[in-house]
């Protein structure tokens, strides 16, 4: 034991300096700091001079009527697509970890499908489903129905395209969900079941709280990638921010200024997202430093 | 009178290992009963099973002489519904060996837990009760920190805490020290020893023999999912029948 090594030892060199210290030199983190502002500098540049970005036409239709409308429809399905996602996405991860093997294999079967086939496949899908299903018929399973209504009046394309993306959405918040609750000690539920609190309070009180902080830098990552992926929809003309965008190009030729404002728009909304998810992770941190 | 715990003849199989071979335990009111006996020996499952945590596949447990997770009807034992069986634990407190504190709660919150949402008490009346037991177990200045900033042997204390919110019948501890720093054991073991002289009845799974001598009324030794012997601790500690129980304890001190 040789800590008193560390001590100053007392009326010992107490006059003498200690010895400077010099750090490490970085030559190639200076050229390369270097290179990076060139590029930096460059890319700014030519935003700010080629006049073919059109900054002015940016500008003028940033805030028109029409892309507003369009942000508020990209919101909405997004919006749709996240409620009813993860709502039907929690509910089949509880099923996938439920005792019952039918209930398992039916949550699993529908990951498998939801997930495999692609998302603009699905939307068609729906969007169609008249071809397949002229009439929907409400009524006793296998029994008499009491109304039915005609499949395009029921789905029209804004349904189809909610119905699809959260039904899509759906199949990846089941995992992310699952995920989160098998990431919880199992000492937790066990520890709530041997004070008796009840099933459901166990679930929203302890389980899902802690599942949550896996499960929200992901779903962070799904709701994210949910705005953009509203953009498929724009194959059903529906007027959300891409195609409405592309409508306006279409008539005045401005490709470069309205994808840029599409581009603008998009980085709003994920910015405000990733905001948002910034101090949700922090509530369901709390507790953990 | 009846037994606080009976315990008739319980079997419990983990696939094909025979955990529980045939197990039968009476404790009374007010006793403490210490479980030793040699890691795989059955006695956290024993435990396990007398708050249901475990279901027995034969034989019975009964608190106060109620059945427990099932009900008789002529020859048949018929499984309690899940709502049933949370009634009957909230008359059996459980202290886990890791402690299981909810982390995302304060210590306030994890000891109002469990009377607020299973007993369904008021507010009011569960306030008055967790500062009450904050301050029996010396942690009435920590109500509002969360679990992680806590010691172990602090996290410990609340969870005992957290265990006697319901004001339960009987308190099992599961290897309540294990898990602790050898300079933490003590300030858990005093309120063990506090509870055990208010009268609680009380099974502790333990290698703490220092507790057992002091505090056990009886102590149990198990070997093989079955209990060798049991009997007051100078007995089974000093003077064991068992050539088992004997090497299990030499090795132990």
């Amino acid at each position: 034991m040789t800590l008193s090594g560390t001590r100053t030892a007392p009326g010992v060199q107490r006059d003498e300096l200690p010895p400077k210290v010099v750090p490490t030199r970085h030559p190639l983190r200076w050229a390369s700091t270097a290179l990076v502002l060139l590029l930096l500098a460059m890319a700014a540049n030519s935003l700010a001079t080629n006049p073919a970005w059109d900054w002015g036409i940016v500008g003028q239709y940033l805030f028109a009527p029409s892309v507003l409308r369009a942000v508020g429809l990209t919101l909405e399905l997004t919006g749709f697509g996240i409620v009813l996602g993860f709502a039907l996405g929690t509910v089949l991860a509880l099923m996938r970890l439920s005792p019952n093997r039918l209930l398992s294999s039916v949550a699993w079967g529908y990951v498998w499908l939801f997930r495999s086939v692609p998302l603009i496949l699905q939307l068609l899908f729906w969007y169609n489903l008249a071809l397949l299903y002229p009439r929907l018929s409400f009524g006793v399973p296998f029994g008499p129905g009491f109304f039915a209504v005609g499949t395009m009046d029921l789905i029209g394309p804004l349904t189809a395209a909610a119905l699809g993306l959260a039904l899509h959405q759906a199949a990846y918040a089941a995992e992310i969900v699952r995920g989160g609750l098998l990431s919880v000690d199992p000492g937790q539920r066990q520890a709530a079941a041997a004070l008796g609190i009840p099933r459901v309070r166990r679930l929203f009180r302890i389980i899902l709280p802690q599942a949550m902080r896996t499960i929200v830098p992901n779903a962070g990552n799904e709701i994210i990638g949910l705005v953009k992926g509203t953009s498929v929809v724009y194959i059903m003309a529906l007027p959300e921010l891409f195609y409405q965008v592309q409508v306006i190009y279409m008539r005045n030729g401005r490709v470069m200024a309205l994808l840029l404002v599409a581009a603008v728009w998009y980085l709003v909304l994920t910015t405000v997202l990733s905001v948002v998810q910034y101090y949700v992770e922090r509530h369901y941190g709390r507790g953990r430093s | 009178m009846t037994a606080m715990v009976e315990l008739r003849d319980v079997h419990k199989h983990f696939g094909p290992l025979h955990v529980l071979r045939g197990v039968s335990l009476s404790v009374r009111q007010g006793e403490v009963a210490v479980i030793l006996g040699p890691s795989g020996s059955g006695k956290s499952t024993l435990l396990r099973t007398i708050n249901h945590l475990e279901k027995v596949e034969s034989g019975t447990v009964e608190i106060e002489g109620e059945l427990l997770g099932y009900r008789r009807s002529g020859d048949r034992l018929h499984e309690l519904h899940e709502r049933e069986i949370l009634r009957q634990r909230t008359r059996i407190g459980f202290v886990f060996q890791n402690f299981n504190l909810f982390p995302h709660l304060t210590v306030r919150q994890n000891v109002a837990e469990a009377p607020l949402s299973a007993q369904k008490r008021s507010r009011a009346e569960v306030g008055i009760l967790v500062t009450r037991l904050l301050d029996r177990v010396g942690l009435a200045d920590k109500a509002d920190a969360y679990p992680r900033t806590l010691s172990g042997g602090q996290q410990q204390r609340v969870a005992i805490a957290r265990a006697l919110a319901l004001e339960p019948k009987v308190v099992l501890f599961d290897e309540p020290t294990s898990a602790l720093d050898p300079e933490l054991v003590g300030e858990v073991l005093e309120v063990m020893k506090d509870l055990a002289r208010t009268g609680t009845t009380m099974l502790v799974v333990t290698h703490e023999i220092g507790f057992a001598r002091e505090v056990a009324d009886t102590v149990v030794f198990m070997d093989a999912g079955r209990i060798l012997e049991q009997g007051p601790p100078s007995q089974i500690l000093d003077d064991p029948l068992h050539e088992r129980t004997r090497a299990f304890i030499g090795k132990v001190l």
